[in-house]
């Protein structure tokens, strides 16, 4: 088989994780909760050790299951520190994934005393240049992509949906809770639906393409979106146009220079990031003379 | 417990040192987090610790060796880097702090990540272990990084103290700082600059994750117990050390076990107590809730009983009769019943009920707090008759009897309220 299909099949996997992350991350970044993403990808340890435990297996619906409850529980606890203990949102979020992640790491620790094969580099840094490991083939020969891609589509369909069905809500508790509330909008509902889904979408992905990639496409194309636009809707578009072209840029690089897949998209996010925010500079640095003119 | 005996008293000198650098780190970064705590920039922290990969893997890269004090100048370096340019994202564009955060903490993350891939391909025969530089691991603590933490602790302890009223000041206050001619950015630089040091140095005794935990959860959990900034270091240090001790007194015992992790998961557990019983905790706020609730209720009923007395002038009533004036859910009003009994306001004789000589006064007490106040929002405020009886029913369980006197003067001590009432 060619090679070039597996590239571009890499390519289509990681668009999707892009897509999917800038889809959520445009909320995070309007939320201000943009470290939830990073808190998140820490404190499922426990749930994938304990998971494994049980499953005795990698890459198990059982181990998803597993990551998946410790991300809500992660919410749950940020949440329950910031609004009823009063503690400052920043410093909730710091204690919470810190605690859960030394408790994963010490779990982990427990289990390989008996000697199971699971160590932390490998939950935290799954590699998407791994992912065509894992084929899916139709009578042996037909080739329909890694199974990665059809382990993260289904999301990608449940988060566009989601937001698509729930746009007004979601839009409305975004931008300002106390007018959601008077109109009788549950923002408690809307946060916990978005979490559950970051949690979700966060843990699906970073399964198979690793962590870094998802924390950085889950904040970075948005916020460089963010600084072009004042509009949702051209946000999460153009999120997703940065996040793609930046999987496209990255893995090429990545690739003939014999780097890290996962980091160099990343950096790719991150230039495209560095050339909007010298272009927003530069913009509203002539905005403000031409008033000053005028 | 021979192990407790052999842990306390040094028989295994390694011991010794992992204690006494696990210490080290622990105390500067407590005292180091409880001002980025009180900046609310706690997270900042996390962001470091991540960023300073990059740093460690070009040091590595352009020494071609691991020498400590060069890898721990590219992780300072990088951290610094770092905090520069989450502080230029938020100064120069309209991305917010946690935005700005989360964008340097990936991207240098990822660009680390990027670098170590190429120390993988150049097969450098010293690079086995750089990967656990990032997980840290406290039990290989040499006496070369006990001395490098212990002068790490009295660099931060000296400039801590000189500094002192400087970093409250810009904590509490830095609008206060800036007009009084302070140079902000100048006490900011050694602010952050210590933090990123900390986190430099002790990053490969920790690791990444639990390095912002050390600098997030002591100064988190002593903010529950008090408000004073000199409290908070002091507690943080207390919370530190316990968290500490057991931490390694734990991995002694079962060696297979990291440190770093179990002292984060003492710190939590400590901050997990501290959110649920501490003064400022969650308990104890319900329970003072659950007081004050308990005592509106027995207030309100107290009125009633005022009013069936003298108005109604009955010698006696019956629950019907208490419902038929101010209607109570049935659970609420037999509480309040047996409550005012304990207490000797309320007699009861076959069902009906009557005030003690007690409970005339405290109910005469309650109705004119009421009553006076109505009198004051319609003189002292201009409020109409018909809108203070709502707000009156709020302010007449908190006013103390100084406020009573005040009020009465400032009345002139009246004896009818704004709707022809007496004022008991």
């Amino acid at each position: 088989m060619n090679e070039w299909i597996f590239d571009i099949w890499t390519i289509i996997t990681a668009s999707t994780v892009a897509c999917t992350s800038a889809i959520l991350g445009s909320f995070l970044v309007l939320r201000k909760k943009a470290m939830v993403g990073d808190a998140i990808s820490h404190s499922v340890l426990p749930g994938i050790v304990l998971a494994y435990i049980v499953s005795e297996s990698r890459a198990s619906w059982v181990m998803l299951i597993g990551a998946a409850v410790f991300g809500v529980l992660t919410n749950i606890i940020i949440e329950f520190l910031n609004k009823k203990a009063k503690m400052n949102a920043d410093a909730s979020i710091g204690i919470t994934f810190t605690w859960l992640f030394a408790i994963g790491v010490i779990l982990l620790a427990y289990f390989t005393e008996g000697g199971i094969d699971l160590d932390q580099e490998c939950v935290l840094f799954g590699e998407i240049s791994m992912i065509n490991l894992d084929k899916v083939l139709v009578d042996g020969n037909l080739y329909l992509g890694p199974y990665a891609f059809w382990f993260i589509f289904p999301v990608f369909i449940i988060v566009l949906a989601f937001v698509v069905f729930g746009f007004k809500g979601l839009k409305i508790t975004s931008f300002n809770e106390d007018y959601a509330a008077s109109l009788g909008i549950r923002n408690g509902f809307w946060n916990y639906a978005l979490m559950s889904l970051v949690s979700l979408s966060t843990v699906m992905s970073f399964e198979s393409v690793g962590a870094i990639l998802v924390v950085g496409f889950l904040v970075i194309p948005p916020a460089s979106a963010y600084l072009l636009t004042k509009r949702l809707i051209p946000m999460i578009v153009l999120g997703c146009v940065f996040g793609i072209l930046s999987s496209i840029i990255g893995f090429y690089f990545a690739k003939s220079f014999n780097l890290s897949i996962s980091g160099c998209i990343v950096c790719a996010t991150g230039i495209i990031f560095l050339v909007n925010l010298i272009y927003s500079i530069i913009r509203d640095r002539s905005r403000k003379n031409i008033s000053i003119a005028q | 417990m021979s192990e407790l005996i052999d842990f306390i008293s040094f028989k295994d000198p390694g011991v010794l040192t992992i204690l006494i650098g696990a210490l080290a780190v622990s105390f500067a970064s407590a005292i180091i987090g409880t001002f980025t705590y009180l900046r609310k920039k706690a997270l900042v922290g996390d962001a470091v610790s991540h960023s300073v990969l990059p740093g460690i893997c070009f040091a590595f890269i352009l020494s071609g060796e691991k020498d400590p004090l060069l890898l721990i100048l590219g992780a300072f370096l990088s951290g610094w880097i770092s905090v520069f340019f989450i502080d230029f994202i938020v100064s120069r564009s309209k991305i917010k702090a946690d935005s700005a955060i989360s964008i340097t903490l990936s991207l240098f993350f990822a660009f680390g990540a990027v670098l170590l891939s190429f120390i993988q391909n150049s097969d450098n025969a010293n690079q086995s272990g750089i990967n656990h530089f990032l997980f840290g691991k406290a039990a290989a603590i040499t006496d070369a990084d006990l001395k490098l933490f212990i002068g790490v602790l009295i660099i931060v302890g000296i400039i801590t103290l000189l500094f002192f009223k400087k970093f409250t000041t810009i904590c509490f206050n830095e609008d206060y700082a800036k007009s009084i001619g302070w140079n902000v950015k100048w006490i900011d630089f050694v602010m952050s600059s210590l933090t990123v040091l900390v986190i430099a140095s002790g990053i490969q005794t920790v690791g990444v994750v639990l390095m912002a935990a050390l600098l997030i959860t002591p100064p988190g959990a002593a903010g529950f117990w008090t408000h004073s900034i000199r409290k908070l270091i002091f507690l943080g240090l207390i919370f530190a050390t316990i968290s500490t001790v057991l931490g390694t007194f734990v991995s002694y015992v079962r060696p297979n076990m990291p440190t770093g992790p179990w002292i984060i998961f003492f710190l939590s557990i400590i901050a997990i107590l501290s959110v649920l019983f501490s003064p400022k905790g969650i308990l104890r706020r319900l329970v003072l809730n659950r007081e004050n609730k308990s005592k509106i209720r027995n207030e309100n009923l107290l009125k009633t009983a005022y009013y069936l007395t003298y108005e109604r002038e009955l010698p006696d009533f019956s629950r019907s009769e208490i419902v038929s004036k101010r209607s109570y859910e049935t659970l609420e009003l037999e509480k309040g019943l047996k409550s005012l009994k304990n207490k000797g306001f309320l007699l009861e004789n076959s069902g009906r009920f009557y005030l003690s000589e007690s409970g005339k006064t405290e109910a005469k007490r309650i109705v004119r707090l009421h009553r006076l106040w109505e009198l004051y929002l319609t003189n002292k405020m201009n409020f109409k008759s018909d809108h203070i009886h709502g707000i009156a029913e709020t302010i007449e369980h908190i006013i103390t009897p100084e406020i009573e006197a005040k009020l009465l003067a400032e009345l002139d001590y009246p004896d009818k309220d704004p709707h022809d009432s007496v004022i008991p």
